[in-house]
Order: structure tokens, then C-alpha cells, then sequence
């Protein structure tokens, strides 16, 4: 084992060929998701420095406790984040499917499952529509924070700058990831990869999108949870 | 012939994988959830930590999961793997320093700064009682509660 790994590894820096064995554009796309999780690793780092260095913060469970259609004095924390969550991971699923389906060829596989993952994606984006729409209607936004601490204390306005700048710029990503998608689908559709003989390209959106995920993982955590 | 079989073969060991992966994050995130609402009924600081650090724990495990196996960064070479983790090693001395800073910052002000600690010790109406009185009489409630709790411990 060991003998046949040294023997790839000088393979593959003897060059002629890139010693990260994928093409240009996928290890790209990586080194581009690095640098994008450095800039979320920052604002939630930043986020976690204010609320280390603060004696109070409002309790989420106090702060996300509707859903849609719900009645007016409804509490029901972390039940609408977790339909959330579970919309994100579903539809990385179908966006493994999609790039498994682009390497066996199948053009109607890989058209169904990224319709799969766009509509994944509106609803992920539509729920947190509703959820800045609603916090918004209770008074919250950048600069207003109407919510208590937990400890009963007059709070900052942190907590609200945090949450949708941080919200926002992962529901921006989602939305690039769907416009991507869309893409995708529309260069399936009109055979444009059948043409190049691959689909790679999938691979690399897919990357992005399950990149959407891995933060919202984060995101997640960190604000509802936590 | 046979290329077309093992071609199905490993179709058939992807969706598989596929298949295991989504349970285990599916798992993951219901046993987070679970703590989440274990969670809010526990006042003592200390296991609320705890909670807090295996919540942590499994989001790291999910972290794993989604970038191993969804971003197939396991099945790549070795090269990719190393370019791509080592470089991210920077959040350990990220994490700890930033979380370290707050921390003191808070205790320096907690130490020098005696209007800020006064005032995080104040409990206050609830802002937004002219927005809708329902929901402060509910925070109300809740710090009535609160306070409660505090004078029986």
C-alpha cells in the first residue's frame, strides 16, 4: 500500500499533468470556497467575539418561535429553523444524485434531480423570506433589536446586525447557488454538456451549492441552537 | 460487457453511500434538535455548556460528513485533500484567540467599568410593549419566572 502511494504521489509531482489530479476549474472552485470560508469563518468569529465579550443576549428560543400561518402568541422555537435545515440537506442530496447522474451520462437523471435542487433552494429562500419578513414585522432589523435578553437586561442592537448580516449573506449565497443552478439546468436542457462529452461543470456548482449547506451547518448552530 | 457491469456496480455503491450519508446527517440533526429543546429547560450553566459543546461536537461531525462525502473530498488524491485542509487549520488559532479576546474584554469590563455592569444587571420592560402587548405580557411572564427561579436558588 504504502509502496503504491509513494509511487502515485511521484507520479503525480513529476509533472505533465496537475498533481491535484482535477481539472482546472474544480480545484479553482475549491481554492474559491476556501476564501469564501474565511469570510464566513470571520463574521461568525466576529459574531462570537461580541457575544463572549457581552454579559447578556437574547434567548433564540424567545426570538424564533413562529412559523407561518401560526396564531399570534404561537411558541414554537426551532421547529421552522429545522424544516429549514432539513430543506438544505435534502436538496444537497439531489445535487449528489445530479453529479453522480452527470458521470453515468444520464441527461434526464441530471435534469430532474438539479429541478430537484432548485426548487430546494426557492424554498430554503422563501422561508427565510417569511422569517426576515416576520422578525421585521416584530421590530427587529439592522440598528433595532426589540428583544430582552435572556436575563431580562435592555439588550444591544448586536444580536440583529448580526443575525442578518450573517442570514443574509449565506441567503445571498443560496441564491447565487440557485441562479448557478438554473444555468446548469438551462446548459442540460439545450445539450450543451452532452456536446462537450462531460459534465463536469455540474461538479463544480455542485461543490458550491453543498459549500451552501456546510455554512448553513454552521449558521445554523450558532445562531438558533446556541 | 463486463465494463457496463461494473459501471452499474459502482452507480449502485455512490447511491449507497449517498443513501448512508443522508441518515447520518438527518441523525445528526435530529439529536441536535433534541439537545436544542433539552436545552431550554436547564438553567444551570454549567450543563447548559456541556449541551452547548456537544451540539458543537456533532456540528463538526456534520461539517465532516457534508465535505467528505457530498463534496467527495475523501475520494480525492491526497494533494487536493492537503491543499485544501491545511490552509484551514488558521480557524484553530482563529477560534481560540477571538473567543479568548471577547472573553477578557468582557471581564475587563465587567472590572473597570462599573455603569456597564450596572446596567447588564437591570432588568427592564420590554421595549416593544406599545408594538404588541400580547407579547409583553409574555416576556413579562417570562421574567417574573425568571426571577422566581432566581430567589428559590
Amino acid at each position: 500500500m504504502s509502496t503504491t502511494t509513494t509511487a502515485t504521489t511521484t507520479k503525480l509531482w513529476g509533472g505533465g499533468k496537475s498533481p491535484f489530479d482535477v481539472e482546472y476549474g474544480k480545484l479553482m472552485m475549491w481554492y474559491f470556497l476556501m476564501s469564501d470560508a474565511l469570510t464566513f469563518g470571520a463574521f461568525l468569529i466576529s459574531y462570537g467575539t461580541i457575544r463572549f465579550s457581552t454579559n447578556g443576549w437574547p434567548d433564540p428560543n424567545k426570538v424564533f418561535k413562529s412559523y407561518p400561518f401560526a396564531s399570534e402568541g404561537v411558541n414554537a422555537p426551532l421547529v421552522f429553523v429545522s424544516i429549514m435545515t432539513f430543506i438544505l440537506i435534502i436538496s444537497s442530496v439531489t445535487m449528489v444524485l445530479a453529479v453522480q447522474a452527470g458521470k453515468e451520462m444520464k441527461k434526464k437523471a441530471v435534469a430532474t434531480n438539479l429541478i430537484l435542487t432548485i426548487i430546494g433552494g426557492i424554498a430554503f429562500l422563501s422561508c427565510q423570506a417569511w422569517e426576515w419578513n416576520h422578525l421585521h414585522s416584530e421590530g427587529a432589523w439592522w440598528g433595532m433589536n426589540p428583544f430582552l435578553n435572556a436575563d431580562g437586561s435592555a439588550s444591544s442592537t448586536n444580536f440583529t446586525n448580526y443575525f442578518f448580516t450573517i442570514t443574509g449573506f449565506h441567503g445571498f449565497h443560496v441564491l447565487s447557488g440557485v441562479v448557478i443552478n438554473i444555468i446548469m439546468l438551462i446548459m442540460t436542457l439545450t445539450d450543451q454538456f452532452e456536446k462537450r462529452g462531460h459534465y463536469l461543470m455540474i461538479e463544480k456548482a455542485g461543490l458550491y451549492w453543498h459549500f451552501v449547506d456546510l455554512v448553513w451547518v454552521f449558521v445554523f448552530t450558532c445562531f438558533y441552537l446556541i | 460487457m463486463s465494463h457496463t457491469a461494473t459501471h452499474e456496480d459502482h452507480s449502485a455503491e455512490v447511491r449507497k453511500e449517498v443513501t448512508k450519508i443522508t441518515i447520518i446527517l438527518s441523525v445528526l440533526t435530529i439529536i441536535e434538535l433534541i439537545l436544542g429543546f433539552y436545552m431550554m429547560g436547564i438553567e444551570a450553566a454549567g450543563t447548559r455548556l456541556l449541551i452547548k459543546g456537544t451540539i458543537v461536537i456533532l456540528m463538526l461531525a456534520k461539517a465532516f460528513y457534508i465535505v467528505a462525502y457530498f463534496m467527495h473530498l475523501k475520494h480525492e488524491v491526497r494533494n487536493l485533500i492537503m491543499t485544501v485542509c491545511v490552509p484551514l487549520c488558521i480557524f484553530f488559532w482563529f477560534i481560540t484567540a477571538f473567543l479568548i479576546d471577547g472573553n477578557s474584554f468582557r471581564n475587563l469590563r465587567n472590572t473597570y467599568d462599573p455603569h456597564y455592569k450596572e446596567q447588564s444587571s437591570i432588568k427592564v420592560e420590554a421595549k416593544e410593549a406599545k408594538h404588541e402587548e400580547k407579547e409583553a405580557k409574555e416576556e413579562k411572564k417570562g421574567g417574573l419566572k425568571l426571577d422566581a427561579t432566581r430567589t428559590t436558588d
